[in-house]
């Protein structure tokens, strides 16, 4: 046809903090109906390594014993945010589910921030129970433990972010899976087992690792007089690789829902 | 204004009309696939140079067989697949220079419905409505109407993975149905529905047609629906379209031909020579055979058939006039793969 065609003009996007807010109420109830056992299954897991870890470290307010404590409440967030996420989108790349989200007008960013807020959300209660044995074997005190309240956010959004890339990158559903997994235990190895004890690459590998600073910064809190300024450090860090991993889980989103 | 300026200004109106008219313009459209890796790789051409029109109001098919290249022209009409040459325009959008202009433009049913199966029905057609940029409140009341005007109501509550595939196709439709767009492609919409949802899934298009001109795009490998609901056809194989009408203009290219089916109980008698001749020219489906013949031929096939040995071994025959599968087996389409 050689005359253009005069342009309808175009329905609103959806906003970004309303879309957020929709996906992750979704999410939120999905998780309800299909993720209860898993949270079990990841409160259970860090509860067995705080048992674990008792017949090791002993029953004592040790260093080591605020590291394995602090390192099993965030292993919560990890299996979640990170494991299951990876799975999740993993899943919705390879059986075309994203073209749901890409054929409706809201930003890539509301898709993933709300996914990930609801997992993140959704590992409260398992990370509060966890912290909570914890503290009660290893005679820790918990006056701090609110500090959870901004850990989980943080961590659970650098995890989710790496998650989510993991899921939206790998070339294959089981490839996702895979990846999932071993970053789970990654987090698992790297954030219990204390950091005194390890070889010096090792170390530089727990470095690496975005939830180290979360259990950091947890872990720091148990001392007597925690050092706040220190606290807020290793808090501000995980925020940091948060936003730069949920940066590259919103690229990594985009690059999939389009991928020709 | 002299005569000629008025006949040029009468002859652009008439033009603009013609474009307004227009609800998509595809031209030429070409897209390839790698398949394999490495050096097994090979090239598939899943459209081969597609045009099409689409006028503003219709309820337009695509009409083939699985891998005919339905659902990739339909990815590209939606934005999520990008040709690889060739022009696409809706409602006056180039949608592949900004394909997302094509979720405002237009409403999607996809053949997948994981990233709702979770949720309740209620939930993933409110979602999805907030998601089309509606306000919570209009969310709320559209996905109220949409419920009810689908029967949804008893299966509100469940979630998507407990429903059978045809109510989870119809929550689908549901949520594609939430936030008013002027265009609807549904991919396969009725799959695996039961004659109620199937007549409420078309009851709603025709509401949506009649009270806001909406245009419909609609992909299917359903003879009788195609010829049922739609207003005009392109018929798709191995990439290329290779007829477009009505239904009625279609159907009119194989006139003076009518379709003889014969079921047999068993297996057919190939002994008998009339069977034997038979055969050869038989479309076999199990033990269906087509025999495809002028009226004259079919009555004196009947005649023969029913009044000879054969008969015994008979379990059904039927004389029918043509339909869009033998329409498409006449363009040269490949045999299988079309739903009757």
């Amino acid at each position: 046809m050689s005359v253009p065609l005069p342009a309808i003009e175009l329905a609103p996007r959806a906003g970004l903090l309303p879309s957020l807010g929709a996906v992750y109420r979704a999410q939120l109830s999905r998780a309800r109906v299909a993720r209860i056992p898993l949270l079990f299954v990841a409160t259970f897991q860090s509860i067995g390594i705080l048992v674990m870890m008792r017949g090791v470290v002993g029953a004592h307010d040790t260093e080591a014993a605020r590291d394995v404590v602090a390192g099993s409440a965030v292993l919560v967030v990890a299996f979640v945010a990170l494991n299951l996420f990876a799975q999740y989108f993993g899943k919705l790349r390879a059986t075309g589910g994203l073209d749901h989200y890409a054929t409706l007008p809201v930003p890539a960013a509301s898709v993933v921030l709300g996914t990930a807020g609801a997992y993140a959300s959704f590992t409260v209660p398992g990370t509060l129970v966890t912290a909570a044995v914890g503290c009660a074997m290893f005679q820790l005190p918990w006056v701090h433990a609110w500090i959870l309240l901004v850990v989980i956010p943080l961590a659970g959004a650098a995890l989710a972010g790496v998650g989510a890339a993991l899921g939206l990158l790998a070339p294959r559903q089981e490839i996702a899976t895979l990846l999932g997994q071993l970053g789970m235990s990654a987090a698992l190895l790297l954030g219990v087992l204390p950091a005194s004890h390890m070889p010096t690459a090792i170390r530089w590998l727990r470095d690496l690792l975005p939830s180290t600073y979360g259990v950091e910064a947890f872990a720091r809190t148990f001392a007597p007089q925690p050092d706040w300024a220190v606290v807020v450090a290793d808090l501000a860090v995980c925020a940091a690789v948060g936003v730069l991993s949920l940066t590259l889980a919103t690229w990594a989103y985009r690059r999939a829902a389009t991928r020709a | 204004m002299s005569t000629v300026d008025t006949v040029a200004a009468g002859q652009r109106a008439a033009t603009a009309a013609a474009a307004t008219a227009v609800c998509c313009v595809v031209r030429d459209v070409v897209k390839t696939y790698r398949v394999g890796r490495g050096t097994k790789a090979t090239q598939v051409r899943a459209n081969d140079g597609v045009s099409l029109e689409i006028a503003r109001g219709e309820v337009f098919g695509l009409l083939g067989p699985n891998g005919a290249g339905k659902s990739t022209l339909v990815r590209q009409l939606t934005g999520l697949l990008r040709p690889d040459s060739g022009r696409i325009e809706i409602l006056g959008h180039d949608i592949v220079r900004h394909p997302d202009r094509a979720s405002r433009l237009l409403s999607y049913l996809g053949q997948e419905s994981t990233a709702l199966d979770e949720l309740t029905v209620h939930l993933a057609i409110e979602t999805t409505a907030r998601l089309r940029g509606l306000s919570a409140t209009a969310a709320r009341a559209t996905t109220a109407d949409v419920i009810d005007e689908l029967g949804l109501g008893p299966i509100a509550g469940r979630p998507l993975a407990k429903l059978s595939g045809g109510q989870r196709r119809l929550a689908c439709f549901g949520a594609a149905l939430a936030g008013m767009r002027p265009l609807l492609v549904l991919d396969e919409p009725t799959t695996g529905m039961d004659p109620v949802a199937r007549r409420a899934v078309w009851s709603a298009v025709d509401r949506r047609r009649s009270a806001d001109g909406t245009t419909v795009l609609l992909v299917t490998h359903n003879v009788i629906e195609a010829e049922t609901v739609l207003d005009r056809v392109a018929v798709v194989d191995e990439g290329r379209i290779i007829a477009c009408d009505t239904p009625g203009g279609l159907k009119a290219m194989v006139d003076g031909s009518v379709r003889l089916d014969l079921v047999w109980r068993d297996e057919a008698p190939t002994t008998l020579p009339l069977v034997a001749a038979l055969a050869t020219r038989a479309a076999v489906s199990g033990r269906r055979w087509t025999v495809r013949t002028d009226p004259g031929e079919a009555r004196e096939l009947v005649a023969q058939v029913t009044a000879g040995p054969a008969f015994a071994a008979l379990d059904d025959f039927s004389l029918s006039t043509p339909s869009l599968e033998d329409v498409y087996l006449l363009l040269g389409g490949r045999h299988e793969g079309l739903e009757k």
